[in-house]
């Protein structure tokens, strides 16, 4: 029951975060702290840049507080400070933290400037995919083959996660990160996809990748990637569409590319024999 | 008449603040339902009835108090500055229109289009439209449609709204001479000119529904063109009441020539009226 | 008050009407001052208790409580009565309360009009909140109302639209008089310049709420034509655009959250030197700064749209120009550190506010910065990372500027000094909850959980349990802070006329409970 799964969990996840505090324990893969790595150049590119935006606030960040905390302990009237009201301004100072941030801003602007270029310039691609958000599902039209196919959510999934369900989620595998049918792709293939909705908006956001874009009826967006490691990767719909928003995830299996050719061969066979008996 | 007070005045407890907002929130309730399909008349008349006349009171109350001399002039400046401001929110409230003119015009039809990286738009979704002003979109939502050109009626009312921008200058000029005759005479010539682009804005619509094919429903095209041209009829509406209303206090004797705070509020929103105007002549009809 | 009376009828009454009445009726900004103030307390536990509904459905995953479509009603409403109905209201209590103290003016410049823009605020929260009853329920597309997803609301939409509408007058009617009273009402010798911080940031702060308040009154009136009379401002099929309203809206809301901010900024720009015994630092440079930041709060909107495909360069100008408002801010921080320097800092609680503020503000602006940085917002973009960024600068900053403010001068308002003890217990456990409830929202977010989700991923289930926790603490610890408010209203120790001894300025001249009309002779100021 509900109940109890949700008393489990209080127990457990305060073991862990006392666990975890005392210094053991941290290995836990459910408590992720950063963004993934990922699985292709630009999310890795992504992943550098994220970090190093994420140490220049903490360098300030210590900084600035390390500066406030001094104040506190040092000047403190109850250790008997007396305030020198004669301080008001200083132009120096005032212009030495004008000047100083938006240097540290250039810099981090300049190789966030450089990926994004690299990310927005769409060339050299060796195969189009279509992706149409719906309430609430994906399709995929592998542009020019003839195959296209819906993807929603498993059916697992979809039971467990109705209310008032007596399935715990954690018995579940892939929990909400499941599809009935993924997006194949080829590994080490530089993917053009192109992507729009049918009724309203959605994103398709696939974290390892660094893609997120949105889908926009009437409207195409399109984009690329390039996948490096064969595998199967998780993402979700990032733009809120409706009630089943939370349950629309994406799924893209990259397989070695002789492996996709023989996938896609049989796909289309399998576009040709139901059209085929559709025409008897 | 009592001398001018030396102190701000504060007036002290009002009523019509909270009844207009019961006018209000009634009036709306009454628009919401009858948009979802449901009755409406009774909230709606009564909510309108009851704002109406709150107005009434309310700037009733204000005119006897300054009438007697309540308001010193530095009540005159809060009203000065009051009033340049709510023009101002007035200004930003038609930019949001022309601003989904210029979008539409200058880059989401130029993108249905396949102007820009939407080429695979065209191709896939709006194949073969391509983009031409005016535009009902590339499903031709609501059908073939004619334009308005700006020469025939909108250049008479461009004619007219100009005219009345120069009378309600003279109508000032006398005010400020005590010149009441002339006051009287131009003012009226003010409303009744606005009166009149309001008559030739209903012709226009009628055309518009009846001839052209140009409705609301005419995709992006009509929607702006009805958006921009009735939120400005609307103004121009009010803008001639009040007019009307101030040109009855000119005949009643209101006014001195150095004390005559809202007949210059109301040039002003004239003149916002006139030049919002312009802008639609030009970027409506003309352009 | 001298031998000038004479002639003046509104001196013959100094004191307000009995019962329901005064309420009603008041024109004096010190009662309208206390029924925004008040109006906002309320809106805060209604729009709390959306969220702990939100909260508590995300403490594990699975669906326990809410189907989700209700638990978007609750995501929108939660963020509609925070932002409008709970912190913009009480910063207009505020201002209401203290810039005609503060410049020495006798009132509001236009005191009925005071009035109707509170006494819209009801009616428009009571017909927002509503919708929640009606077929279909509330809206539930997030408080940005995106089309198209916005047209699929119930009977719900025209109402919540003409809400929004009757929300925006209340906004621009309060903010034509505070421009009004600051330009106008300024006692003798209050120069621009010598205006305390508070008054400058709500005076920039009115001039933004003019500029966009009409934007999003035009964009939902699109909305509405496009659900009910055929237009297409936001389909393509016509010639219009989705994205269109998402530019509108924005042109709109990123003002608004520097809309949001700007008061707060304002009083801790009061607190902060009155705690330290020492005066502002840079008080110039802190006018400008906030001049900047109103500025370029125009020229931003477009970072919160960053993966609808924008060109490339309306991405990059949108980026650098999000960035450059870290600078005016980081002025703002490091002015308020500079005061506290070789200061002499006591720790009442306005003051323990007010730090917490500077920390966990900062954080909230780093995340911010984190955000603007295109290729990343990326991956943040619509997970909890925003979530986090946005609510550590609207809760540890806003809301808790805010309450700062209210222990701040409550003293003043009420004539009785508040319960240090409990204030302090009220911080300590605000300041602890708060970071337990949002801090691992980063990770969330990192993670990739997306936001506006009622149900999630297992990974998901641990810094989520923890947040709701966070959220149930943080959220019961503000009936504490309405049992201190109730107290100190009730009485408590006599409060004298300067309150703080590092206090300065003219609201600290008066009595305290200031008396029902002060200034009504201006005082002079050298
Ligand atoms: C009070 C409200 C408030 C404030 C003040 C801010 C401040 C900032 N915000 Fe935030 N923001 C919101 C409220 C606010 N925001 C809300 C509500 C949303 C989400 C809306 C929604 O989608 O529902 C949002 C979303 C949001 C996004 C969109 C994210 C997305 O959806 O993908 C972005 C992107 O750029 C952003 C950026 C910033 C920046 C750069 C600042 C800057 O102003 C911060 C500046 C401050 C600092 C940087 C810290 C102090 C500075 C120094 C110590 C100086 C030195 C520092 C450096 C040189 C780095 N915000
Ligand atoms: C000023 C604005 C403001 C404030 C103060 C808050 C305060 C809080 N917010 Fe809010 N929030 C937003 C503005 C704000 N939020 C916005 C703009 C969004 C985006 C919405 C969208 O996506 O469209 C959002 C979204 C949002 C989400 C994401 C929802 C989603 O994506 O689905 C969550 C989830 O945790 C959340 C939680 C909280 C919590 C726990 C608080 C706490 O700080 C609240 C503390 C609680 C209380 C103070 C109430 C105490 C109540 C009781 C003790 C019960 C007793 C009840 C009665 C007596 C009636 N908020
Ligand atoms: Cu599809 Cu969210
Ligand atoms: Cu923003």
């Amino acid at each position: 029951m509900g109940r109890t799964v949700g008393n489990n969990r209080f127990t457990k996840c305060l073991a862990v975060l006392i666990t975890s505090l005392l210094g053991g324990g941290a290995a836990q893969a459910a408590w992720e702290l950063n963004m993934p790595v990922g699985a292709t150049d630009v999310s890795a590119k992504v992943f550098d840049l994220h970090m190093l935006i994420l140490w220049v606030c903490v360098a300030i960040g210590v900084l600035v507080f390390a500066a406030m905390i001094y104040c506190i302990v040092v000047f403190r009237k109850s250790k008997g400070a007396v305030a020198d009201t004669s301080i008001a301004h200083s132009n120096t100072a005032e212009f030495i933290w004008t000047v100083i941030p938006v240097l540290i801003l250039i810099a981090m602007a300049v190789p966030a400037a450089q990926t994004l270029v690299e990310i927005e310039v769409v060339r050299d691609t060796e195969m189009t995919i279509k992706i149409t958000g719906y309430q609430w599902k994906w399709e995929y039209e592998y542009v020019g083959e003839d195959v296209s196919f819906y993807s929603s959510l498993a059916s697992e999934s979809n039971a467990a996660r109705q209310l008032n369900t007596d399935i715990d989620p954690f018995e579940v595998e892939n929990y909400l990160l499941d599809v009935d049918k993924p997006l194949v792709v080829p590994a080490g293939t530089r993917i053009r996809y192109l992507i729009t909705s049918n009724d309203v908006l959605h994103a398709w956001w696939m974290p390892d990748f660094a893609v997120k874009k949105d889908a926009i009826p009437g409207f195409i967006n399109e984009g690329w990637f390039e996948v490096n490691e064969p595998g199967i990767y998780r993402g979700q719909c990032a733009e809120l569409c409706g009630k089943d928003h939370g349950f629309m995830p994406v799924v893209v299996e990259v397989l070695p590319k002789e492996e996709f050719d023989v996938w896609l061969a049989e796909k289309k066979g399998g576009v040709a024999r139901a059209a085929a008996t559709a025409n008897q | 008449m009592a001398h001018a007070q030396d102190k701000y005045y504060i007036p002290h407890g009002t009523k019509w603040p909270i009844l207009m907002s019961v006018g209000l929130f009634t009036f709306f309730l009454g628009v919401s339902s009858g948009l979802n399909g449901g009755s409406f008349t009774v909230p709606v008349v009564m909510g309108l009835g009851l704002v109406l006349t709150i107005i009434f009171l309310w700037f009733g109350e204000v005119i006897g108090e300054s009438e007697q001399g309540t308001y010193n002039d530095q009540v005159d400046s809060s009203f000065r500055i009051g009033m340049m401001w709510f023009i101002f929110s007035e200004v930003m409230f038609f930019a949001v229109f022309f601003g989904a003119l210029f979008y539409a015009r200058q880059l989401a039809l130029p993108w249905l289009g396949g102007e820009g990286n939407n080429f695979f738009t065209n191709l896939f979704i709006w194949q073969g439209f391509e983009n031409a002003w005016p535009s009902n979109g590339p499903a031709d939502v609501g059908g073939d449609f004619e334009t308005m050109g700006p020469w025939g009626v909108p250049a008479i009312n461009t004619a007219l709204l100009l005219t009345s921008g120069v009378t309600i200058t003279v109508a000032h000029h006398a005010l400020k001479e005590n010149n009441r005759r002339i006051l009287g005479i131009f003012l009226a010539m003010t409303f009744l000119l606005g009166f009149i682009f309001m008559g030739f804005q209903a012709y226009e619509y009628i055309h518009a529904y009846q001839d052209l094919n140009l409705k609301m429903t005419t995709g992006i095209y009509g929607s702006t063109f009805f958006m921009l041209t009735g939120f400005h009829g609307m103004h121009v509406t009010i803008g001639a009441i009040m007019l009307l209303v101030i040109w009855l206090r000119c005949l009643r004797g209101h006014f001195t020539p150095k004390h005559h705070f809202a007949f210059e509020a109301v040039a002003w929103y004239w003149h916002f009226v006139d030049v919002v105007w312009l802008g639609l002549f030009i970027f409506i009809y003309w352009v | 008050m001298s031998a000038t009376t004479t002639h003046d009828e509104h001196h013959d009454d100094h004191g307000p009407d009995k019962g329901i009445m005064r309420w009603i009726t008041t024109t004096n900004h010190k009662d309208i001052g206390t029924l925004y103030l008040f109006f906002a307390l309320a809106m805060l536990f209604v729009g709390g208790a959306m969220s702990l509904v939100i909260r508590a459905e995300l403490f594990q995953p699975g669906l326990q409580f809410v189907n989700p479509d209700f638990f978007n009603q609750m995501t929108t409403m939660h963020a509609l009565i925070m932002v409008f109905g709970m912190i913009m209201p009480a910063f207009v209590g505020f201002a209401n309360w203290m810039v005609p103290m503060m410049i020495g003016a006798p009132d509001m410049a236009l005191p009925r009009l005071n009035n109707w823009s509170f006494w819209i605020l009801p009616f428009a929260g009571t017909m927002l909140l509503s919708t929640l009853f009606m077929d279909g329920g509330g809206p539930a597309s997030g408080w940005t109302l995106y089309p198209p997803l916005v047209l699929q609301t119930g009977d719900a939409l025209p109402f919540a639209i003409f809400a929004v509408h009757l929300l925006g007058v209340s906004s621009i009617m309060g903010a034509i008089n505070i421009i009004v009273t600051i330009m106008n009402m300024r006692a003798p010798g209050m120069t621009l310049m010598k205006m305390p911080l508070f008054v400058w940031t709500w005076l920039i702060t009115a001039y933004l709420l003019i500029a966009v308040m009409p934007v999003l009154a035009g964009g939902v009136t699109m909305l509405l034509t496009d659900a009910f009379f055929g237009t297409s401002f936001f389909q393509a099929a016509g010639g219009g655009d989705p994205v269109l309203f998402q530019h509108i809206f924005w042109f709109f809301g990123h003002p608004e959250v520097y809309i949001i901010i700007l008061p707060a900024f304002g009083i801790i720009s009061q607190i902060i030197p009155t705690f330290s015994r020492k005066p502002l630092f840079g008080n110039d440079s802190m006018i400008y700064a906030t001049a900047s930041i109103a500025f370029l709060s125009f020229i931003v909107w477009a970072h919160h749209m960053f993966t609808v495909g924008m060109p490339l360069a309306g991405q990059l100008f949108f980026m650098l120009s999000t960035m450059l408002i870290a600078v005016p801010t980081g002025v703002k921080v490091f002015n308020w550190t500079s005061t506290m320097w070789k200061g002499s800092l006591s720790f009442e609680t306005p003051m323990l506010f007010a730090l917490a503020f500077l920390f966990l503000f900062t954080i909230g602006g780093f995340s911010g910065l984190m955000l603007a940085i295109v290729p990343a917002d990326f991956q943040y973009h619509d997970s909890y990372f925003v979530v986090a960024h946005f609510h550590y600068v609207l809760v540890p900053g806003a809301l808790f500027g805010a309450i700062a403010g209210a222990y701040f001068w409550m003293p003043k308002w009420t004539g009785h000094m508040y319960n240090e003890t409990l204030g302090k217990v009220h911080f300590w456990l605000s300041a602890i909850f708060v970071n337990v409830l949002f801090f691992p929202q980063h990770f969330l977010g990192l993670a990739g959980m997306p936001r506006r989700i009622p149900d999630y991923a297992t990974q998901f289930a641990d810094f989520n349990a923890i947040s709701t926790i966070g959220a149930f603490g943080f959220g019961f610890t503000q009936l504490l802070f309405v049992y201190i408010v109730i107290k100190c209203v009730r009485g408590g120790e006599k409060a004298t006329a300067q309150v703080w001894d590092g206090a300065e300025g003219l609201e600290w001249t008066v009595p305290s409970p200031a008396p029902y009309h002060t200034f009504e002779d201006a005082p002079e100021v050298r």
